[in-house]
């Protein structure tokens, strides 16, 4: 007998009693639908935070100055000089604090940032309307601001804020342009925010230094490079007190957010596993039912002349037809859900065709393993026995 | 073609055959001594009553079970050691198999059911088909191929079982208890269609404890506790003169 033939024999048993046979798939169903509807929104979800993180730039590293004091921390001056090492195309000191900004009577709580003329292609800002901040306002030390599209928003509706006057902690200062909006990151909204030149902040704010350095690199392969070499020029500025700075890229934070999803993914797998397994146990018991339900037929069909190995395929071949069903409607259930909540909700959605492979692949490699059981008790029925069953 | 006017041939020579088998902690002799022999085209009753060990002899005969000790050649090969895959080939190439409760698949179509012991066979699906349905035209119910058993009378399904029987070409028929489950008038149509086969030339061997059947037989075995006496045998001349 060969195995398409044992094939249809399976499926005509199968579907000789679907109510039972889909009961029987059940567990499977549930484990694939699962894995792949959580698999995909899961990928998703791991995508579009990637893809946030990368839109912030994969060439970008920032630097963080803890330390405080003339020997703990540096100048603007000294940190736009980064600029001159190799590989950096800016480097843009910033110094972020958080403020109550005022305009008449209405007011708003955001991150004021004292910045360089590089701060709009170190973090790729664009100017809406008006004009950035340049050298000679930091020379100069003018009392000007450029708001973001979020601040611009709360405190003067759908007016133009250029000329306007704004309080910034009861100082005024002038607004001479607007950014373009640039939606969130991961570190809090990129709209809510007012930028004075660098001298202002430090002036307003009372402390000396740059908080933060924003390095652009010419070409994202140089990362490593460049990260040694800043690390290095802060090494001798700092006196070897590592403990003042910190670099970060973000490679690394992507290399982060990849790791989280790779738990979740084993996470996932081992929960996709277990209800396999649950499905598996049920498939077989299922079969030793069928087993000896069907004695008289497999007496029958041994009386006639089937071998061990016939019926031992024969069955091993209908678990396997319904445990690799169950994987296949498991399938679609779960590319039905997860395409159901990427048309509903605003969750992203990844298909993911290995995973489905994957899971198919397992939930027939379960039949194999659960139907080897109960097809051994079948083939080893003597047929005199069998015969007698009633 | 008629068996009788030829040279008989040996099918089946079955010499000191026993078969014990434990129950409930005694050693029950099923078979003691049994020695016969069956030539090709014969007719052949086993009759007598139930626990006499007939049922103990069909399966040794349709090789479903192994005797004890003794030796059993079918069609020119000892059987009686052989391993039970080799065991399934043979019943499958040698023996039909008609039971009293026809043992059909009542899943399966007439002809799927006909077409089992060729789909063992390995004989591929074309001829198969083929084969199935000479079998059924054999018993008059190629018309009724696509029915299932339940659809079917019982006179009907006993002869789809015939037609499975049939379907492998075996040289031996072994029939236990075929008109059992029937009525007097279907057994009776059944039994003229295992006669006719016999005219045609095949072996057959009939287990029975009703006599009457056993008397259209052109030769009888009694069994009684597991031994045999052979009588009847005046039929045989009876016969050949048809």
């Amino acid at each position: 007998m060969n195995i398409g033939q044992a094939f249809r024999m399976a499926v005509k048993s199968i579907l000789g009693n679907k109510m039972r046979a889909l009961l029987t798939m059940l567990g499977i169903i549930i484990g694939v639908t699962a894995v792949i509807a959580l698999v995909s929104i899961g990928q998703g979800a791991t995508k579009s935070v990637t893809d946030s993180v990368a839109s912030l730039g994969t060439n970008s590293l920032t630097v963080n100055i803890n330390g405080r004091g003339s020997t703990t921390t540096i100048d603007y001056k000294e940190a736009a000089e980064f600029s001159e090492l190799e590989g950096v195309e800016v480097s843009a000191p910033a110094n972020r604090q958080n403020a109550t900004v005022k305009f008449k009577t209405t007011s708003a709580s955001v991150s004021v940032v004292g910045v360089t003329p590089d701060y709009t292609t170190a973090q790729d800002y664009e100017v809406s309307s008006g004009r950035f901040i340049s050298q000679i306002d930091l020379d100069f030390l003018q009392r000007i601001a450029v708001i973001g599209s979020g601040t611009a928003e709360d405190l003067f509706g759908t007016d133009s804020p250029i000329g306007q006057r704004l309080l910034i902690n009861g100082i005024g200062y002038k607004i001479v342009g607007v950014l373009a909006s640039k939606g969130s990151s991961l570190s809090g909204s990129n709209d809510d925010i007012v930028m004075i030149p660098v001298t202002n902040s430090e002036r307003l704010f009372k402390s000396k230094g740059v908080s933060t350095v924003y390095i652009k690199v010419e070409d994202g392969a140089d990362m490593d490079a460049v990260t040694t070499e800043l690390e290095n020029a802060l090494y001798k500025k700092f006196r070897a007190n590592e403990d003042a700075y910190s670099v970060f890229n973000q490679a690394d934070v992507l290399e982060t957010f990849s790791s989280i999803s790779d738990t979740l993914s084993i996470a996932l797998g081992g929960i996709a596993g277990i209800s396999l397994l649950v499905g598996g146990i049920g498939i077989m018991n299922i079969m030793l039912v069928s087993v000896t339900e069907r004695t008289r037929e497999i007496g029958i069909r041994k009386a006639i002349g089937a071998k061990k190995k016939d019926i031992m395929i024969q069955f091993l071949i209908e678990s396997i037809a319904l445990s690799g069903l169950g994987g296949l409607l498991g399938v679609g259930f779960g590319v039905g859900i997860a395409l159901l909540v990427s048309k509903t909700t605003s969750l992203g959605v990844e298909l993911s065709y290995p995973i489905m492979g994957l899971a198919f692949g397992f939930s027939v490699f379960i039949g194999i393993v659960f139907g080897m059981f109960p097809a051994n008790k079948a083939s080893n029925l003597k047929p005199i026995d069998a015969l007698r069953f009633e | 073609m008629n068996a009788a006017q030829k040279q008989p041939t040996e099918l089946i020579r079955i010499e000191q055959l026993n078969k014990q088998y434990k129950m409930g902690g005694e050693i029950v002799h099923a078979l003691s001594d049994i020695s016969l022999t069956i030539n090709h085209g014969d007719l052949l009753a086993i009759i007598g009553p139930s626990g006499s060990g007939k049922s103990t002899l069909m399966n040794v005969i349709g090789c479903l079970d192994g005797p004890t000790t003794g030796s059993y050649w079918l069609d020119g090969e000892e059987v009686s050691r052989l391993r039970e895959s080799r065991l399934a080939e043979i019943r499958n190439r040698k023996i039909g198999f008609i039971f009293q409760n026809f043992n059909l698949l009542n899943k399966l179509t007439a002809l799927e059911n006909v077409e089992l012991p060729l789909i063992y066979r390995g004989v591929p699906a074309k001829q198969r088909k083929e084969d199935a349905l000479a079998a059924l035209a054999k018993v008059g119910l190629d018309s009724r191929s696509g029915h299932r058993p339940n659809e079917l009378s019982g006179g009907q399904q006993q002869r789809v079982a015939i037609a499975r029987a049939l379907a492998g070409n075996p040289p031996i028929l072994l029939a236990d208890e075929p008109t059992g489950a029937l009525d007097t008038k279907t057994g009776v149509e059944v039994m003229r269609l295992i006669k006719e086969l016999n005219a045609q030339g095949h072996t057959i061997i009939l287990i029975t404890h009703d006599l009457s059947i056993a008397e259209q037989a052109g030769r009888v075995v009694r069994i009684q506790d597991g031994r045999i006496s052979e009588e009847g045998g005046g039929r045989r001349e009876h016969r050949a003169s048809v």
